[in-house]
């Protein structure tokens, strides 16, 4: 008995010197900033005075900030993308899927945009979007269309950014889609077969039942992502578009912490995105728990 | 026999019209994939199409896919019009010491929470992954303040010393992987005397090693093409990294509408993880599909 327990006490020891690190890490490079950020959030904070108690002025006046509210629009609005990358994904896995030859070349090449960085593609892309010799409108030129200056442009400059998001993440839930598809015991589709479905119900009642914890993963990191969008709108529109009209709040608040040093003003900022997005994968898995069934 | 060959005759007679009809919508799909893939391809084509063109085939209409002259002059100027020598160096420090260090600490930590016993172990280790909710924005701020106030900005520090003590989606899927190596090896080295830095590095390692590979090439793609870390932290151009270099290739050069560069200047950013991802392509597909089916 005594013997166990030394060798559990040295067991331990050891358990803990190995996990150190990350739990050193933890409390340094997350809560530390963490519990700082929330008390900033209350003050004056320039970065360079000292730090005065404001109470709620900051979170006041980010409720009353009309770039703050332009900025959460767009970023919302630049996430429907998620839904049209899902479609698209869900069908290319799906037709992937089939077995046919080329397979592996294909999800190769749908990768591709996914392992490319993201400031070399944003680059290419405001390439592509240039007015006269953009690929984009050189291609919709062949159509007879005359495409606009798409970042230029209040109204064109979110889709641009979306496709290009669609285009970038498409391999990647792709790939977790062929996954979760593969996983699928061909004995379900073998049984539906014997009970008469047609393709559109056997993809109704077990294909989409059976990829939707994927489904859900990929909402749910996609939301977070997509709140946290920065780099393609620095990269491609470093003034935060026409009028404003692609900043996001994660662009803003760089620009209010960094450009303008108003650091207790962002701290709030950012905030109050946390809880957005900390709300949002709540509320989903909640939905997510109420709709889900056992497998028998 | 005559049984056996009746029944295949009318088990062949249905299956022959439904492959032929498999057929022709595998030929559909196969077209319609082809087409997907050019319009994936296509804009990275036209980027190192645009890189060896001369500037009036840049502006030709209609465009030209492959110019007249060919010219490779553009990936020889790149090195004097920018800091880029310096900014691929800065992008190997961050990465390779991130990526050495933080995978030792993090397959450590994926052991000891996978394999030994201690107090807490489920509490501490929904707390690491807890912090995975926080988005990165909230703690930028006073991440910089804390920084600057050891005099770490505009060094490549900050971009390496945190990830020094491991990452938590290494640990998690390290940890999964590990559920399918029998405790009983452990049990076993420790009647044999092995210390628990002996077991690590003698067994579990050994075992994990295929896991941990494709690990660390995600994370090094993902510190390669990180952009917002470096933005944040690095000022002097000679102290950026690749990805902020080419950002600033593009706003300087976009003006003189010199595209040839700035585009040979991406390509150069974009192939060395273009070439990590073809070679590891197997291992790289594999552990995202597995992340994405676990999570």
């Amino acid at each position: 008995m005594k013997t166990t327990s030394k060798l559990y006490r040295t067991e331990q020891r050891y358990a803990y010197l190995f996990i150190a690190a990350p739990v050193i890490g933890f409390l340094i490079f997350a809560m530390v900033p963490l519990i700082y950020s929330i008390y900033g959030a209350f003050t004056n904070w320039d970065g360079l005075g000292s730090m005065t108690f404001i109470g709620l002025e900051n979170f006041k006046n980010v409720f009353q900030d009309e770039y703050f509210y332009k900025s959460m629009f767009n970023t919302i609005y630049m996430m429907l993308g998620i839904p049209i990358g899902i479609v698209l994904a869900l069908l290319l896995a799906l037709a992937l899927n089939r077995g046919i030859p080329g397979t592996n070349t294909f999800r190769v090449l749908y990768y591709i945009p996914v392992i490319s960085s993201i400031a070399a593609i944003s680059i290419l892309w405001q390439w592509a979007y240039n007015g006269d010799y953009g690929l984009v409108n050189q291609f919709l030129a062949i159509f007879g269309i005359e495409g606009p200056n798409w970042l230029q442009n209040t109204s064109t400059v979110k889709p641009a950014l979306i496709i290009m998001a669609v285009w970038k993440g498409l391999g990647y839930t792709m790939l977790l889609y062929l996954a979760a598809l593969q996983s699928v015991p061909t004995s379900f589709y073998e049984a539906a077969k014997l009970d008469g479905a047609n393709a559109v119900k056997t993809f109704w009642y077990i294909t989409l039942p059976m990829v939707k914890p994927v489904t859900f993963f990929i909402i749910v990191t996609n939301i977070i992502g997509g709140a946290q969008i920065f780099t393609e709108i620095n990269v491609m529109t470093p003034t935060g578009g026409p009028e404003y009209s692609s900043a996001s709040v994660v662009f803003y608040i760089w620009q209010k912490a960094f450009g303008n040093f108003q650091l207790g003003y962002a701290s709030a900022m950012a905030l109050v995105l946390g809880l957005f997005i900390f709300i949002i994968t709540l509320i989903q898995f909640k939905i997510n728990e109420k709709n889900s069934y056992e497998l028998d | 026999m005559e049984v056996a060959v009746a029944n295949k005759k009318s088990v062949k007679a249905e299956p022959m019209s439904e492959k032929k009809k498999n057929r022709i919508t595998d030929a559909v799909v196969f077209v319609f994939l082809s087409i997907g893939a050019i319009f994936m391809v296509a804009p990275l084509l036209w980027m190192f199409s645009t890189s060896i063109k001369s500037r009036e085939d840049v502006f030709a209409l209609p465009p030209v896919w492959i110019p007249e002259t060919i010219s490779f002059a553009k990936y020889s100027e790149i090195w004097t019009m920018g800091p880029l020598l310096s900014g691929i160096s800065n992008s190997l420090i961050v990465a390779v010491s991130v990526t050495v260090i933080g995978t030792f600490t993090s397959s450590l930590a994926a052991f000891a929470f996978s394999k030994l016993h201690f107090k807490g172990k489920n509490n501490i280790f929904i707390m690491l992954f807890a912090s995975v909710m926080i988005p990165y924005p909230v703690l930028m701020i006073p991440q910089f303040i804390m920084f600057s106030s050891v005099g770490w900005v505009d060094t490549l520090l900050p971009l390496i010393v945190p990830g020094f003590f491991g990452n938590i989606f290494m640990i998690f899927f390290l940890r999964q992987y590990l559920t399918s190596i029998p405790t009983s090896i452990i049990e076993a080295a420790k009647i044999d005397g092995c210390s628990y830095f002996q077991i690590f590095y003698k067994i579990i390692f050994p075992l994990i090693k295929p896991a941990v590979a494709a690990q660390l090439i995600l994370w090094f793609m993902g510190i390669w093409n990180d952009y917002l870390g470096p933005i944040l932290y690095l000022n002097s151009p000679e102290k950026q990294t690749l990805q902020l270099v080419i950002a600033n290739f593009n706003a300087s050069y976009a003006i003189q509408s010199d595209y040839p560069l700035i585009m040979a200047a991406s390509v150069v950013a974009l192939l060395p993880m273009l070439i990590v991802f073809i070679v590891f392509q197997k291992q790289i597909i594999e552990s995202i599909a597995i992340s994405g089916v676990k999570g």
